[in-house]
Order: C-alpha cells, then sequence, then structure tokens
C-alpha cells in the first residue's frame, strides 16, 4: 500500500508541472493585448504603455514570467484581476462557497434518490418498474442542463410561480457572508433573531432547481451505477447462501449485497465531485448562481488573464486531487487491484 | 454452392456474425429505438433542404413569434410557430439536424483517429513513450470538459470549424485511454508474438494485428462520443462560443430564445427536444451494442 501511495503521488508530479505550463501559456495564445486591455484609451501613449507593460512584468522572457508566476503562486500569490483590481486568490475563495453549495447539494440530490432507484431497480430486474427506473434515468443521462435548467424555469417559476429565477437569496434579506454557505449562513442567530426562518426559506428555494439541473446527470450516473453494482453482487454465491439460510429478503439486501455493491458506488461518487465544475459552468450561467463557473465565464469574456489563469488553475488541480484521493480510496477498500 | 472458394469463407463468416449480432441487438427494444431515432436523425439531416418546408434563414416579417399550430394563434403555414425575426421553427430545426450530424461526426472523426493513434502508440511500446503520452492524457483529463473547450474557443475564436477542433481536443483522451487498455490486452496474446516473430513491422502489427480486436469497444465509444459531441457543441453554441448565428444551430436557437422565456416558451422547448432525442438515441444505440458486441458484459 505504501509503495502505491508513493508511486501514485510522484505520476502527480508531472501531471501537475504539466497542467501549470498549460496553463500559463494557453491564455498567453489567446489573442488580444492584456496591456492595451487595462489601460484602454491611456494605451495609446507609448510610454505609459512600456511603463504599464514592464510594471506587469510582461516584457520579459516567457519562460522568466512563468517562473516568477510560479514562484509567487507557490506563496499563494496569483496576481490581480484586471476588471477588479482584486487578488485572485480572494475573489476565488469569496465565490467558491457558492459553487461547494451547490455542488454538495447536487450530489446529495443524486445519492439520496439515485441508489434506492438503482437497488430497487436491480432487485426487480427486467419487471416495468426496471424498465421506467432505468429508461429515466438514461433520459436523465442524456439530458443538455442548459436546456433543462430553462425547462425547469418554465415549468416551476414561470408557470406555477414557486420558485425564484436566478441568485442565491431575495433581495430583501441582508445576510452576513460567514461561512459562505447560504443554508448556514441564514440560520446564525443574529439573522434569526431579526428575520427570523425567512432567509432560510429563501435560501432553499433558489437552491432548489439549480439543484435538479445539476444533479441530474450524476443522479443518472448513480442510479445505472448502483444497479449493475448490485445485480453483480446479487449473483455472487454467499447472497445464495445468505438467501438459503432463510434471512429475510430485506435483510439479504440491504445488508449483505448492498454492503459490498457500494464500493463502485462510492467510486463513481467521488469522480463526480471532479464533474460539478462542468455542471457548474452552464447551470451558474442559467441561474445567474454567483459561484466560479459563472465568474470563469464572464472573465473569459473579459479577457481577464489573471483570473483565467488561476481560476483554471485552481480548479485543474482541485481535480486532480479528488481523483487522487478516489483511487486511493478505492485501492483501500478494494485490495485486490493494488 | 460447388463455385465457393476459400475465399468466400471469410464473407460468409461476416455475413453470420453480423447476423448473430443483430439477433442479440433487436432483443433489446430500447436500443432498437435508438437506432430507429438514429435513422430518422440522419434522414432529415441528409434530406434538410427538400424536408424543410422554407429556407432557415428566411424572414417573413408578418408573422414574428407565432405559436405552433396547435395552440391559439398558431398557423398552419409554420407548424412549429416562427421566432423573433420571423423565421420558420420547423425548418430552422430540420436545418439544425444537418449542422449537428456535420459537427458531430466531423469531432468523432478527429478525436478518434488521433486519440486511437495516441493509445496504440502508448499500449505497444510501453515505457517511456507510454509516459509521455499518458502524462498528455492527464493534464488534458483534468480540466472539465466544458471548460477545457471554452478555453481553446478562446484562443482560436468561436465559429464552427474551432468549435469542432475544441471539443475534439476535449474528446480525445476517452479515446486514448480505451484503446490503451484494450492493446495491453490484447499485446501479450500468442498472434501478437507469431506476427512479430516473422517479423511484421510495428505499425503493420498495430492496425493489422491489434487495431481489429479493440474495434468492438471503439465502436461502442464512438457512438457515445458523437452523443457527447453533439452536447457539448450545442453548449459552447448556448454560451455563445460556438457556432454563430445566423446558422441554424439548436444551441444558439436556445440561447437566443431566452428572452422570449415567458412569452413565447415553444422557442426554448423545441431546439431543447432536438438535442435530447438525438443525444438519447444514440445512447440507447450505444448501450445496446456494448451489450450486443460482448455477451460476457450482458446483464
Amino acid at each position: 500500500m505504501k509503495r502505491f501511495l508513493v508511486e501514485r503521488l510522484l505520476q502527480l508530479i508531472p501531471t501537475l508541472i504539466g497542467i501549470s505550463l498549460f496553463s500559463f501559456f494557453i491564455i498567453r495564445m489567446v489573442p488580444g493585448d492584456p496591456v492595451l486591455l487595462m489601460l484602454g484609451e491611456r494605451g495609446a501613449d507609448p510610454k505609459i504603455y512600456m511603463e504599464m507593460k514592464s510594471s506587469l512584468g510582461l516584457d520579459r522572457p516567457v519562460f522568466e514570467q512563468y517562473y516568477s508566476y510560479m514562484e509567487n503562486a507557490l506563496t499563494g500569490d496569483f496576481g490581480k484581476s484586471i476588471v477588479s483590481k482584486r487578488p485572485v486568490t480572494s475573489e476565488f475563495f469569496a465565490r467558491f462557497p457558492a459553487t461547494l453549495e451547490l455542488g454538495i447539494c447536487a450530489v446529495l440530490f443524486a445519492i439520496i434518490l439515485g441508489i434506492p432507484a438503482g437497488v430497487i431497480a436491480a432487485t426487480k430486474r427486467n419487471t416495468p418498474i426496471d424498465y421506467i427506473l432505468m429508461g429515466t434515468s438514461l433520459v436523465g443521462f442524456s439530458m443538455p442542463i442548459f436546456w433543462w435548467g430553462l425547462i425547469l424555469i418554465i415549468i416551476f417559476s414561470v408557470g406555477l410561480g414557486l420558485t425564484p429565477v436566478s441568485g442565491r437569496l431575495s433581495v430583501i434579506y441582508d445576510v452576513e457572508a460567514m461561512t459562505g454557505f447560504m443554508l448556514i449562513d441564514s440560520l446564525h442567530p443574529d439573522v434569526l433573531n431579526e428575520e427570523g426562518l425567512a432567509p432560510f426559506i429563501s435560501a432553499i428555494k433558489h437552491l432548489l432547481l439549480p439543484t435538479i439541473a445539476m444533479g441530474t446527470i450524476p443522479l443518472a450516473v448513480v442510479a445505472r451505477m448502483t444497479r449493475s453494482s448490485v445485480l453483480e453482487v446479487l449473483r455472487a454465491p454467499y447472497i445464495q447462501t445468505a438467501k438459503a439460510k432463510g434471512q429475510s429478503y430485506f435483510k439479504v439486501i440491504w445488508v449483505h449485497a448492498f454492503r459490498n455493491a457500494l464500493i463502485p458506488i462510492v467510486t463513481v461518487i467521488g469522480l463526480l465531485f471532479g464533474s460539478i465544475i462542468t455542471g457548474a459552468i452552464l447551470t451558474e450561467t442559467i441561474f445567474s448562481w454567483p459561484g466560479i463557473g459563472k465568474w470563469l465565464v464572464a472573465s473569459i469574456h473579459a479577457r481577464d488573464y489573471p483570473v483565467i489563469q488561476g481560476g483554471v488553475l485552481f480548479i485543474a488541480i482541485m481535480i486532480i486531487t479528488i481523483n487522487f484521493i478516489v483511487d486511493v480510496i478505492y485501492t483501500y477498500v478494494n485490495p485486490r487491484i493494488r | 454452392m460447388n463455385d465457393l472458394t476459400s475465399e468466400d469463407i471469410p464473407k460468409i463468416n461476416q455475413l453470420y456474425l453480423l447476423k448473430e449480432f443483430w439477433s442479440h441487438f433487436s432483443e433489446n427494444k430500447g436500443a432498437v429505438f435508438g437506432l430507429t431515432l438514429i435513422i430518422t436523425f440522419i434522414f432529415i439531416a441528409l434530406f434538410a433542404p427538400v424536408l424543410a418546408p422554407y429556407g432557415p434563414s428566411q424572414i417573413f416579417s408578418d408573422s414574428l413569434t407565432l405559436p405552433p399550430f396547435w395552440s391559439e394563434g398558431g398557423s398552419s403555414a409554420y407548424l412549429l410557430g416562427t421566432d423573433d425575426l420571423g423565421r420558420d421553427v420547423l425548418s430552422r430545426l430540420i436545418h439544425g439536424a444537418r449542422v449537428s450530424l456535420f459537427v458531430g461526426v466531423s469531432i468523432v472523426l478527429i478525436s478518434t483517429i488521433i486519440g486511437t493513434s495516441l493509445g496504440l502508440i502508448a499500449g505497444y511500446f510501453g515505457g517511456k513513450v507510454d509516459s509521455v503520452i499518458m502524462r498528455f492524457i492527464d493534464i488534458l483529463m483534468a480540466y472539465p470538459s466544458i471548460l477545457l473547450a471554452i478555453i481553446v474557443v478562446s484562443v482560436i475564436g468561436p465559429g464552427m470549424t474551432n468549435a469542432i477542433i475544441a471539443v475534439a481536443i476535449v474528446n480525445i483522451p476517452s479515446f486514448t485511454r480505451l484503446v490503451r487498455a484494450n492493446v495491453l490486452e490484447v499485446k501479450k496474446r500468442q498472434f501478437v508474438m507469431a506476427a512479430k516473430t516473422f517479423g511484421a513491422s510495428p505499425v503493420r502489427i498495430m492496425l493489422k494485428e491489434i487495431l481489429p480486436n479493440c474495434m468492438a469497444t471503439l465502436i461502442v465509444q464512438t457512438t457515445l462520443g458523437l452523443s457527447e459531441g453533439i452536447l457539448s457543441t450545442a453548449a459552447l453554441g448556448f454560451l455563445g462560443l460556438g457556432v454563430q448565428p445566423p446558422t441554424p444551430e439548436w444551441g444558439i436557437m436556445l440561447s437566443d430564445a431566452r428572452p422570449y422565456i415567458e412569452s413565447s416558451p415553444w422557442l426554448v422547448t423545441l431546439p431543447g427536444l432536438c438535442i435530447l432525442a438525438v443525444v438519447l438515441g444514440l445512447n440507447l444505440f450505444g448501450d445496446g451494442l456494448r451489450d450486443a458486441l460482448d455477451p460476457k458484459l450482458k446483464r
């Protein structure tokens, strides 16, 4: 196990260096001059232009720029946003909780509905219930989520008037960001004293549609994975033994079969966290959710280089770390693949 | 029957395999339904100019945002209504099928060729070559697919060709990893050893001995790659970074219709339904293919 860990960790190093190089140089290839973009009309004066360029370090050789960028990055300094003039790191962490909150809700939504659906489909294999559940989950799996989000808005916001269309909280409430998680912040004693539960309920209502939109594909993945994993286990001899011993159907399924079926399911769920960002980019754009996805898309449109570079690097490192952890856990619970 | 020569045997064999494949495949009703969806989609895409009642950019300025014919105020002249510029929605959807098919097939062609070559090389040669290629693939996979596509598009600019390139790059890793895993398994087998002993060149061994044995999984992955490609391009179009207006692309039709989501919901609903139908068809078909080609995996 130790050897495996070290090997996997060593493999990470070239990947991480590659990611930093890729993130750095691909942004350099984006057409448009960042200096002109920052200076606007004043950039027409060659003297001001050159001063700005050297103050940004853009007049130095590109490898030197990369080197000093990485040197700063290792101390947590990813430069400043061109648009807001604030450090990229603080911009990122100001928005990250919003994405994380939505992501956690979406994955919970997928697990809470997906696992029972998968187990039921497996136990009722080749019955109409199975066909309906698996048919629905394949539709979910094929869903263009940017469309699904709009359809949810048409049904629940426009049609039924039940849910808000955008944002995290109704503008009439003022909730201070302590943790950045709206569901927690809105339950802060100060808020409860002043406004009662209303901000919390508003936060839930705002979360509802984005959660469904973002959680639908993960839900389908979890349901399909659970079904095939449980089916696999149900064929095992020890299940036959348990049945032969006369144990109750419920116990056979949920105690014996389900526990062993969990290994691949947990892996899939781990990988889902990695794919949250993909969902976030589209979902946050549709619902004006103030998170990382919307911020990155806006930065790309505004050619805010430091933000794109830092944000992309953060995300890539996060995904690599998550995949690494999933890998390690998977090997740990399933010694056969070592 | 006496005319049969030994050269005919492979043909008969192929016919037999095809029959057996079909008997497995047609058991799966979902897969047959998926195939029907795909055939309809391809038919519509190929014959779009004949099937569409109007041109995709033809403007009828006296009939703006008409609802479909079954709702009040709809007209049988424009079966699925018109958009905010007075263009016939049905005609645009039909031409949109053409765009999607073209884009999807191009993406799959590019990513299959590059991804498969990389996988063959990495798996066959192993060692340093393998490490370099797989670290490159790891890097590509560290970026969420749509984010990578957005970044590539922002470097090379929006537009249909560039969107195809961007999504194709994003799709390469899945092919490489799949083929590589397959090669690692196949290259230990005796017929590969035999070919090596006869002095066959690496290229010949890869293409003639190993690749045919990867075909089953590769075909399945191609179907899934096609559905992913169509979905990602539509998403790029929706974000304004893919195919540009006035091309009748389903993703753009969706984003163009967003301001009218309350007044004319059909403008949002219909293009999305088309995307969903095609992607669902491809996924159903892909699932069925996998089960039919590899009976071991059958549930």
